[in-house]
C-alpha cells in the first residue's frame, strides 16, 4: 500500500511513515484500523487501514467486486444488517470505534448518513416527510423546526426550487435525479457529520449527475464526504483525495490529483488507463 | 365473444387460433359459472323477494305467517366477522412482523411450517374443538366475569353457555390468522432491502425500520390480507354453525355478545334440509344466498379498487 498525503504546507511522507500503522492525520474524521469484513466465508475487507480526512471529499474507486461499497457500509454499521456479514478491527469516528461495545448503531447511523444507488425514497411518503423522517424518528415535533430544517435540508440538495410548490406530493413522483437529491436531502436533515454516497449517480443521466457533483461539492466545507464511484472522472472533479481498492486491500491512497497523474503503484496505472476493472 | 370467428377457426385448425379461442372458452367458462349460479340464486329467491320487497333485507321474523326477513342474520354476519378482524388481523400482522423481521432463520421456518399446517386444519375441527373447548373458555372466563361485574349492559347480556356470537367471533379470528399471517410475511418479505436501508440510515431502530418502510411499503399487500381474511370469515359454515347457537327470527339479533344467533352461512346450513321445495321459507333462504354472494362480491371489488389505487402511488416508486 502507497500513500501519499501531501498538502501545500506539509512535506511528503517518507516510507517509513507511510507504513507506520495507526498513524493519525491531524484532522482525520474516520479511521479504520485492521478492518476486515466477511459475508459469510467470503472475506471481502482484508486489514484495511485508512483515514478520511475532514470536510474533505474522499473518492473510493476500484473494479467490481473490490469492497468498495463494503467499506463505506462498515462505516456506518450498515454491513452488519446482511445476514452472516460481520467485520473485525476498529473503524474509528472522531477518536472513538464505533464497533466498541455497548454502543448503538442508530447513534452512528444518525451522525454517519447514508446515499445509496438507487434512490429509495419511501414511496408512501410526501416529499416533505421523506426530508423530515430522519428527524421525527428524533422526536422532533415543533412544526417549524421542521419545517426550517426542510427547507435548508431540500435547498441544500439544489432541489428546493423544484419542489417547493410541491411538498405534500408523493416522493415517488419525482424523476430519478430529484429522487437522488432527495434522499441526499434526507440524510443531510439530520445533519450528519460524514455523508456516505455509494455510487450516488449509477442510476442517473449525465445532467441529474452533474447537479449531484456540484451539491457534493457545495456541502464538503460542513462535511465529511466519502463516495463510491465506478467513474473515474467523476472521481476526479469531485474528490479531494482518492482510495484504490482491489480485492479488499487498500492499494493506493493519497491525493486525487497526484493519485490521477503520477500513480506510485502499477495496478493504480493498469486501472487508471483501463487495463483491467 | 364470436362465434363465427371461433368456427372460422376450427375449419383452418392452426394451433395459435386453436389455443387462442380454447383458452377463451376456459377463460369464459369462469364468469359463466358465476352467471349461472347468480341467475339459479335469483330465480329460487324471486318468490321471497316479490313478497316481501325490501323488507325482505329488513324483515327480523322468520316463519310463515309473520314472513321472512333476513336482517338478524346479515348482522351476525357482520358481527361475526367484525370480531374475527379486530382480534385476528392484529395477531396475525405480529405473527408476520415476528417471522419477516425478528425471528432467527430456524424459529422462522419452524413457525411458517406450523402456520401453514394450521391452513390445513378442517374446519368441522377447528368446529369440534369450539363446542368442547372455547365456548368453556368463554363462559367461564370471559362470559360469566363480565356478567357478573357488568351485567347490567344490554351488550353483556345472555345466558347461552358460550354458544353466541363472542365464541363464533373467536373461531372465527383464529381460523384467519393463517391466511392473513402468511399473505402478509409474503409481502413483507418482498419489500425491497433499499427500503429498510433508507429507514436504516436515518437511524430508526428496527420496530422503526419496520414501521417507516415495511409496513407502510406493503400495506396494500396487508391490506388485501385482511380482506382475504375478511372473505373467509364471511363465508366460513361449519365451524360458526357448531358454535353460535342457531337462534332464528328476532332473538338472533345481535344484540348481545354473550346471545345465541345466526349468520347467514349458518342458516343456510341448518334449514337447506329441512325447508319444503317450493316454499317460501327456501326462498327466503335462497334469498339470504343471494345477499351472501353480493357481500362476498363487493367485499373483494372494494378491496381490488383500494389495492389498485395504493398500488398505483408505489408504481412511480425506483423499485
Amino acid at each position: 500500500m502507497t500513500l501519499h498525503l501531501q498538502t501545500e504546507e506539509k512535506q511528503p511522507l517518507s516510507r517509513e511513515e507511510i507504513l507506520q500503522p495507526h498513524r493519525t492525520l491531524e484532522n482525520s474524521k474516520v479511521r479504520t484500523e485492521d478492518l476486515d469484513a466477511w459475508y459469510g466465508n467470503n472475506q471481502v475487507l482484508k486489514k484495511l487501514n485508512i483515514e478520511v480526512r475532514e470536510h474533505s471529499v474522499t473518492a473510493i474507486i476500484g473494479p467490481s467486486g473490490c469492497g468498495k461499497s463494503t467499506l463505506i457500509r462498515c462505516l456506518n454499521r450498515m454491513h452488519e444488517l446482511v445476514p452472516r456479514a460481520r467485520t473485525s478491527g476498529r473503524v474509528m469516528l472522531d477518536g472513538s470505534d464505533i464497533y466498541a461495545k455497548g454502543i448503538d448503531p442508530v447513534t452512528i447511523r444518525r451522525r454517519v448518513g447514508m446515499v445509496f444507488q438507487k434512490p429509495n425514497p419511501f414511496p408512501t411518503m410526501s416529499v416533505y416527510d421523506n426530508v423530515a423522517a430522519g428527524l421525527r424518528l428524533n422526536g422532533e415535533r415543533n412544526h417549524s423546526v421542521l419545517d426550517r430544517a426542510v427547507q435548508q435540508s431540500l435547498e441544500l440538495a439544489f432541489l428546493w426550487d423544484e419542489v417547493k410548490g410541491d411538498l405534500d406530493k408523493s416522493g415517488a413522483s419525482l424523476s430519478g435525479g430529484q429522487q437522488q437529491r432527495l434522499c441526499i436531502a434526507r440524510a443531510l436533515a439530520v445533519q450528519p457529520e460524514v455523508i456516505l454516497m455509494d455510487e450516488p449517480c449509477s442510476a442517473l443521466d449525465p445532467t441529474a449527475t452533474a447537479k449531484i457533483e456540484e451539491l457534493i461539492a457545495s456541502i464538503k466545507g460542513n462535511y465529511t464526504v466519502m463516495i463510491v464511484t465506478h467513474n473515474m472522472q467523476q472521481a476526479a472533479r469531485v474528490s479531494d483525495f482518492t482510495a484504490f481498492l482491489y480485492l479488499g486491500q487498500l492499494i493506493e491512497y493519497g491525493e486525487t490529483t497526484s493519485l490521477f497523474e503520477n500513480p506510485v503503484e502499477e495496478l493504480t496505472e493498469r486501472y487508471l488507463t483501463g487495463k483491467f476493472g | 365473444m364470436n362465434f363465427e370467428k371461433l368456427l372460422e377457426g376450427l375449419k383452418h385448425p392452426s394451433s395459435d387460433v386453436f389455443f387462442k379461442y380454447g383458452s377463451l372458452v376456459f377463460a369464459a367458462s369462469v364468469v359463466g359459472v358465476i352467471a349461472l349460479s347468480m341467475v339459479v340464486l335469483v330465480r329460487g329467491a324471486f318468490p321471497a323477494l316479490t313478497s316481501f320487497g325490501f323488507r325482505f333485507l329488513t324483515g327480523v321474523n322468520w316463519d310463515a305467517a309473520a314472513g321472512f326477513g333476513a336482517l338478524p342474520y346479515i348482522l351476525g354476519t357482520l358481527v361475526t366477522a367484525s370480531i374475527a378482524i379486530i382480534i385476528g388481523v392484529p395477531i396475525s400482522l405480529g405473527i408476520a412482523i415476528f417471522l419477516a423481521e425478528m425471528a432467527p432463520d430456524v424459529i422462522k421456518v419452524a413457525v411458517s411450517n406450523i402456520i401453514e399446517l394450521l391452513a390445513a386444519v378442517p374446519s368441522i375441527i377447528y368446529g369440534l374443538w369450539g363446542l368442547y373447548v372455547l365456548r368453556v373458555w368463554v363462559a367461564n372466563y370471559v362470559q360469566y366475569p363480565l356478567q357478573n361485574s357488568f351485567g347490567f349492559l344490554p351488550i353483556f347480556s345472555g345466558t347461552s353457555y358460550g354458544l353466541n356470537f363472542l365464541t363464533a367471533g373467536l373461531i372465527l379470528a383464529i381460523m384467519i390468522i393463517p391466511t392473513v399471517a402468511s399473505i402478509s410475511r409474503e409481502v413483507m418479505v418482498s419489500v425491497p432491502v433499499s427500503q429498510r436501508e433508507a429507514a436504516y440510515s436515518v437511524g430508526a431502530t428496527r420496530w422503526e425500520v419496520v414501521r417507516m418502510s415495511v409496513l407502510s411499503y406493503a400495506r396494500s399487500g396487508i391490506f388485501g390480507a385482511a380482506v382475504l381474511g375478511l372473505g373467509r370469515a364471511v363465508g366460513e359454515t361449519m365451524a360458526v354453525t357448531m358454535v353460535i347457537g342457531g337462534a332464528t327470527g328476532a332473538s338472533a339479533l345481535p344484540t348481545s355478545l354473550f346471545k345465541p344467533g345466526q349468520t347467514m352461512a349458518t342458516i343456510l346450513v341448518n334449514q337447506l334440509s329441512e325447508a319444503e321445495s317450493g316454499s317460501l321459507q327456501l326462498a327466503a333462504l335462497l334469498g339470504i344466498g343471494l345477499v351472501l354472494f353480493a357481500i362476498a362480491f363487493g367485499i373483494n371489488i372494494v378491496a381490488q379498487l383500494l389495492v389498485w389505487r395504493v398500488l398505483k402511488v408505489q408504481a412511480g416508486a425506483v423499485e
